[in-house]
C-alpha cells in the first residue's frame, strides 16, 4: 500500500474538520432560526392575548355580534354533540357492563358511567368536537377575511377588528362550550340508560337517581370550571391563527388546520392540569 | 352610469398649492433583504388628486399602507393633517384614521354583511350620535351617489366587480373622510367600468372636497383623475409633474410606460 505523505494527511484531516465545523454551524443557524420563530410567535400570541383581554373590558362591547356568535356556535355543533353524547354514554355502558357483572357490581353501573361522563368524557369529547368544528371555522373565516383585506379595511376605518371579530368570538366560545358540555353530559346519561336497557330493564327515573347519587359537588364543579378554559383556548387559538394568517388562499387552509391541531392539544393539556389541580384539592 | 350623479371625466383642479395634508419625508421600507421604498419624499396638497404611477412591485401600495400605518416604515416621517403617524398611540391613530378613506384593490367588502350593513358598519361606530333615521338616509344617499341604490339588501357576492368597487367606495365615503387613498381602483375592470370609477373619483373629490392619492398603473385612470403625477421606479420618485409633462417626456422609461398603454 502506498503511504500518504504527512503533509497531505494533515491537509486531509483539516478538510474533514472544516466540513464538520461547517455542518455544525449550519445546524446551529437552523436551530437558532427555529427558536427565533417560536419565540416571535409566542410574543405575537401574548400581544394578541393582551390586546383581546383589554378590548373585552371596553365600554363599546359588540353585544349583537356576540349573541350572533353564541347562536352560531350552538347551532353549528348541536347535532354533532347530540350524537356524540348519546353514543359515548351508550358505548361506555355496553363496554363496562360485562366487567361489572363479573364482579357482581352491576348496580354501580349508572354511577360509574355518570361519573366518567361528567368528570372526563363529556367535557373532553365536547371540547375536542368544538376544537374541530368551531376552531377550524374561526381560523378559516378570519383567515379569509385577512387574505381578502377585510380585516385591514376594518383597521383603517377605525372600527377595531379585535373588538368586533375576536372578543365576540372568544367570549362566545368561552360561554357556549360549558353549556354544550352540560347538554352533552345529560345526553350521555340518557345514552347510558338506553345502553343499560339493551340487556336489562331499568326505568329512567331509577337509573338517573342512582347516577346522581354517586356524584358530589367536587365531581361536578372542577370539571365544569375547566370547560370555560377549554372554550377560551379554542376561541383564542382559532382567532389568533385566522387573524395572523399570511397572504394567499393557502394560508387560510393552514390557519384552519393549525387552529384545530393546537386547540385540540391545548384541550388535552388543560385537562391534564385541571386533573392535577383537582387531585390536590 | 345608471342613477349616478353625473361627474366630470377630467379632474377638477382644486389645488391652489395650499396646505399639504400629507407630508412624507425620506420614507424607507423594506421586507427581509429587499428595500421597497428608498428615501421617498412627497406632499399631497388640499383638494388635489395625486396619481402615483409605477410598474408592479415599485412600492406604490406599500406607500399608502405606510400612510395609514398598516405597515410601519423603517425610516422617515409621515405627517397626515399635521400629525406624525408613526408617533401616534393606538387611540390617536384611530382618531386620525377616521379622517382617511382607503379603497382597497380588492374592494374588501365584508362578505357576511349586506351592502347596507357594510355601509352602516363604519358609520355606526364612527358617528355614534346619528339616529337610526339619519343612518338610513345617509346610507341611501351615498349609495344613490355611486349608482347602487337598488343593491341595498344584496350580498357582495351578488354584485359584479365594478359594482363591488363602487359599493366599497360608498362605504369609504359614507363617513365623510378628508383624505382618500385609492389602491389600484380600476384594476381588473373593463374599460367602461374603469371610466365610471374614474368619474366617481372626480365626483368624490368635487362633492366631498377630498384630497386623494390614487395608486394606479392605468394611464386612462391617471388621465381622467390626475392633478399631479408622480412616477415611482424601484422605490424612488422617478419623475414628478403634471400629465402633459409626462406625455411629452422623452425619457425612455416614461415613454415606454405611456406608449404601451395607448
Amino acid at each position: 500500500m502506498k503511504k500518504i505523505s504527512p503533509v497531505i494527511g494533515k491537509i486531509l484531516k483539516l478538510e474533514v474538520v472544516k466540513k464538520h465545523v461547517i455542518k455544525l454551524s449550519e445546524k446551529t443557524i437552523e436551530k437558532t432560526q427555529k427558536a427565533n420563530l417560536f419565540l416571535s410567535e409566542l410574543a405575537d400570541f401574548t400581544l394578541f392575548l393582551t390586546r383581546t383581554t383589554k378590548e373585552a373590558f371596553s365600554l363599546d362591547f359588540e353585544f349583537k355580534e356576540f349573541f350572533r356568535q353564541c347562536f352560531k356556535i350552538g347551532n353549528k355543533t348541536l347535532p354533532l354533540i347530540s350524537i356524540t353524547g348519546i353514543i359515548v354514554g351508550l358505548v361506555l355502558t355496553i363496554q363496562s357492563r360485562p366487567a361489572l357483572v363479573d364482579f357482581g357490581a352491576v348496580f354501580m353501573l349508572p354511577g360509574m358511567v355518570a361519573l366518567s361522563i361528567i368528570r372526563e368524557m363529556g367535557p373532553v369529547f365536547t371540547a375536542l368536537i368544538c376544537a374541530g368544528k368551531i376552531g377550524s371555522g374561526m381560523g378559516a373565516e378570519l383567515g379569509s377575511m385577512k387574505v381578502s383585506e377585510q380585516i385591514d379595511a376594518m383597521e383603517v376605518s377605525s372600527t377595531n377588528p379585535i373588538r368586533f371579530l375576536v372578543v365576540t368570538r372568544v367570549l362566545a366560545a368561552t360561554l357556549m362550550i360549558p353549556i354544550l358540555v352540560l347538554y352533552a353530559d345529560a345526553l350521555g346519561i340518557l345514552g347510558s340508560w338506553a345502553g343499560a336497557n339493551i340487556k336489562g330493564d331499568v326505568t329512567f327515573v331509577l337509573f338517573f337517581t342512582q347516577a346522581i347519587s354517586y356524584i358530589n359537588f367536587m365531581d361536578f364543579f372542577p370539571a365544569f370550571i375547566k370547560t370555560f378554559f377549554f372554550g377560551a383556548a379554542i376561541g383564542f387559538v382559532g382567532c389568533y391563527k385566522g387573524y395572523t394568517a399570511g397572504s394567499g388562499t393557502e394560508s387560510v387552509g393552514k390557519a384552519a388546520n393549525s387552529a384545530v391541531v393546537i386547540s385540540s392539544l391545548l384541550v388535552i393539556v388543560i385537562d391534564l392540569i385541571a386533573v392535577q389541580i383537582t387531585d390536590m384539592l | 352610469m345608471m342613477n349616478m350623479v353625473k361627474a366630470e371625466t377630467v379632474a377638477p383642479d382644486n389645488t391652489k398649492k395650499s396646505e399639504p395634508v400629507i407630508e412624507i419625508d425620506n420614507l424607507s421600507k423594506g421586507f427581509e433583504n429587499e428595500e421597497v421604498l428608498k428615501n421617498l419624499s412627497l406632499k399631497l396638497f388640499t383638494g388635489e388628486n395625486l396619481v402615483v404611477l409605477g410598474k408592479s412591485g415599485s412600492g406604490k401600495s406599500v406607500l399608502i399602507q405606510c400612510i395609514v400605518r398598516l405597515l410601519n416604515p423603517d425610516q422617515g416621517t409621515i405627517k397626515v393633517l399635521g400629525e406624525n403617524v408613526n408617533k401616534l398611540n393606538r387611540k390617536d391613530l384611530a382618531e386620525l384614521r377616521k379622517k382617511i378613506g382607503f379603497l382597497f384593490q380588492s374592494g374588501a367588502l365584508y362578505d357576511s354583511m349586506t351592502i347596507k350593513q357594510n355601509l352602516e358598519f363604519p358609520l355606526k361606530r364612527i358617528k355614534k350620535n346619528l339616529t337610526r333615521k339619519e343612518i338610513n338616509e345617509k346610507v341611501e344617499e351615498v349609495l344613490e351617489n355611486v349608482g347602487l341604490a337598488d343593491t341595498l339588501n344584496k350580498m357582495p357576492s351578488q354584485l359584479s366587480g365594478g359594482m363591488r368597487k363602487r359599493a366599497s367606495l360608498a362605504r369609504t365615503i359614507v363617513v365623510d373622510p378628508m383624505i382618500m387613498l385609492y389602491d389600484e381602483p380600476t384594476t381588473g375592470l373593463d374599460p367602461v367600468t374603469s371610466d365610471e370609477i374614474s368619474s366617481l373619483i372626480n365626483y368624490v373629490q368635487e362633492k366631498y372636497k377630498t384630497s386623494s392619492i390614487i395608486i394606479t398603473h392605468d394611464i386612462e385612470c391617471a388621465r381622467a383623475t390626475a392633478n399631479r403625477v408622480i412616477m415611482l421606479q424601484d422605490g424612488e420618485v422617478y419623475m414628478e409633474g403634471n400629465l402633459k409633462e409626462f406625455e411629452n417626456s422623452t425619457d425612455a422609461l416614461i415613454r415606454s410606460f405611456f406608449k404601451k398603454q395607448k
